[in-house]
């Protein structure tokens, strides 16, 4: 320790600060440089006009009820139509992954490592592209919402499979054992015994692939979307660029979007956190 | 309960387990070296040997929790090694114990007792919650009904554990070390649960380190040691006076731990490495000493 060896060989009888002291004076130059940094964007900054664009009291009253009535309403039936379709399609993976059959950890394989390396939005270009010509005359398929639950879905199944198989495997041997000890056939254990637990185990990542779909939401837009189609990143962004009436342009409705957002996902992670509390007194 | 005949070769279809030519490999690792046995109904049979003598694989092959690489195994008139055997349904017949207790952690004890009676007999709760609190009050652990498995010590989870099985109503149980995760005060009341079932006339195959149960309650011993059954007989034979040198010195070990010699340990080994590193040495101090001897 070079330091050490330093501070023994030059006998300089200097009075070193104590611990304490050089903690606080650390402390005392951080804020400080804060506080700079702080002046500095408040000199160097047009508050004024930001201000006028970005926080704009008769905007956000305007804006407001459709933010609720189409983006709130279209950004959630995405995120958990999606959720649906991932964790339903992330189960199935899930179990072909930790399946005995070979061909079905392979194609489970195959599935995850190819959904989880494209983007969700060339994902959701495939599958608005293709469904029409795979599927040309169902009228289900080529409806909009459904197209973009089988987009986000398709990927976010991906990862929920991935987390759910490490759900699975947390899960001791013994608990299957024990199950089919008592003459229960390992489809029954797994949904009796092994799933509840595992499930248990998984919720709070589960949550935060959730928190990602709420974001992932606002790439439906590359679709081309109708207005009554658009979700909150859209929306805010169409009274942006000042396109509806009465509303004049400016970065408003996108702050009041981003406030629509934190309205969704803290909310999620404070239940996960409660969640997690009350598993761990039950332990 | 008097000990039987055993008769190599023929398998009787009356009792409860009948074991020939047992054979189960891990890779190239031979665990059981043909093994053969009979376990007549209402006997209780316990099984002793050092650690990594086959004892509890050779358990595992009886409900197929390991699968035999070669050999026949009848267990309550189903032929386990029979590919064709009802797996589940010869399952629901054999009660199984294991080290780790193995409870539903998820489950309250109630729960733990009567999901497989709904969801794999067919019961009614009411039917099934009858059962599960009359099993409850059999290992003394009625008071215990809601709480969680993970709220209780290791000796009442293995009791609730034998009253789980015991709920299913099987023909014949088997522990598997059922006192070897216990702390030493726990050990008592698992054993007293156990004896109770005996002297009830369960049939029982019973793996275990606790010697003086095994005198008090086994109908028979048997002996094994490295992937062989050395030796079996009734309990006072086996232990109080075994014939063959590998049963001696394993007996002298556990009964005097303590003044097991250096010289002794090497001399008592003659099979002694591959074995001890396929299980954690539960006679920890010996075997240890056996490893360092070489």
């Amino acid at each position: 320790m070079p330091r050490e060896i330093f501070v023994t060989t030059v006998a300089v009888p200097k009075k070193r600060m104590t611990k304490k002291q050089r903690t606080l004076l650390t402390r005392i130059l951080q804020f400080a440089g804060l506080f700079v940094v702080i002046v500095l964007l408040g000199f160097l900054g047009e508050w004024g006009d930001f201000s006028k664009s970005f926080f704009n009291l008769e905007t956000i009253g305007k804006a407001i009820p459709r933010m609720f009535s189409v983006g709130l309403l279209n950004t959630l039936i995405y995120t958990l139509s999606a959720f649906a379709v991932g964790l339903s399609l992330g189960l199935v993976i899930a179990l072909m992954r930790l399946s005995e059959e070979a061909l079905y950890r392979w194609l489970g394989t195959i599935y995850v490592e190819l959904f989880r390396g494209l983007p969700a939005i060339l994902v959701l270009f495939l599958v608005n592209f293709g469904i029409p010509l795979l599927f040309p005359s169902s009228a289900f398929l080529q409806d909009f919402y459904v197209k973009v639950a089988i987009g986000l879905g398709s990927v976010a199944a991906a990862y929920i499979a991935e987390t759910i198989r490490a759900g699975i495997q947390a899960v001791p041997k013994g608990q299957m054992e024990a199950a089919r000890t008592l003459g229960m056939s390992s489809g029954l254990a797994m949904r009796k015994i092994i799933l509840p637990q595992a499930f248990r185990v998984i919720i709070p990542p589960l949550t935060n692939e959730i928190i990602l779909l709420v974001k992932d939401s606002s790439l439906v837009f590359a679709l081309g979307v109708t207005a009554s189609q658009y979700e909150l990143t859209k929306l805010g962004q169409s009274f942006a660029t000042g396109s509806v009436k009465g509303i004049p342009a400016g970065a408003t409705p996108l702050v009041l979007g981003g406030l629509f957002y934190l309205l969704i996902t803290l909310p999620l992670s404070q239940a996960v956190r409660r969640l997690e509390i009350m598993q761990a007194k039950r332990r | 309960m008097t000990s039987t005949q055993q008769q190599p070769g023929a398998i009787s279809e009356a009792g409860a387990i009948s074991v020939r030519g047992l054979v189960k490999s891990f890779g190239s690792v031979q665990v059981l070296k043909g093994i053969d046995l009979d376990i007549n109904k209402g006997e209780v049979v316990c099984v002793i040997g050092p650690s990594g003598s086959g004892k509890t694989t050779m358990l595992r092959c009886v409900n197929l929790l390991e699968q035999p690489t070669a050999g026949q195994i009848v267990v309550n008139g189903f032929e386990v090694t029979d590919s064709e055997c009802n797996i589940d349904a010869m399952r629901r017949s054999i009660g199984m114990v294991f080290q780790q207790f193995n409870l539903f952690p998820h489950l309250t004890v109630l729960q733990n007792l009567t999901v497989a009676q709904i969801k794999v007999l067919k019961r009614s709760k009411t039917e099934a919650e009858k059962v599960a609190l009359h099993n409850l009050e059999r290992v003394g652990m009625a008071h215990k009904e809601t709480a969680y498995p993970p709220q209780l010590s290791g000796g009442q989870q293995q009791r609730i554990a034998i009253a789980r099985s015991l709920s299913m109503d099987p023909a014949l149980m088997l522990f598997d070390e059922p006192t070897s995760a216990l702390d030493p005060e726990l050990v008592g009341e698992v054993l007293a649960v156990m004896k109770g079932l005996a002297k009830d006339g369960m049939t029982m195959m019973v793996v275990t380190h606790e010697m003086a149960f095994a005198r008090d309650v086994a109908d028979r011993v048997i002996f094994m040691d490295g992937g062989v059954v050395v030796e079996e007989g009734p309990a006072e034979q086996v232990i109080g006076n075994p014939q063959h040198e590998r049963t001696k010195n394993f007996m002298f070990r556990v009964l005097h731990p303590t003044e097991v010699g250096e010289e002794q340990v090497t001399a008592a080994a003659p099979e002694p490495v591959e074995m001890t590193t396929l299980e954690a040495p539960a006679e920890g101090l010996t075997l240890r000493k056996r490893k360092f001897g070489r």
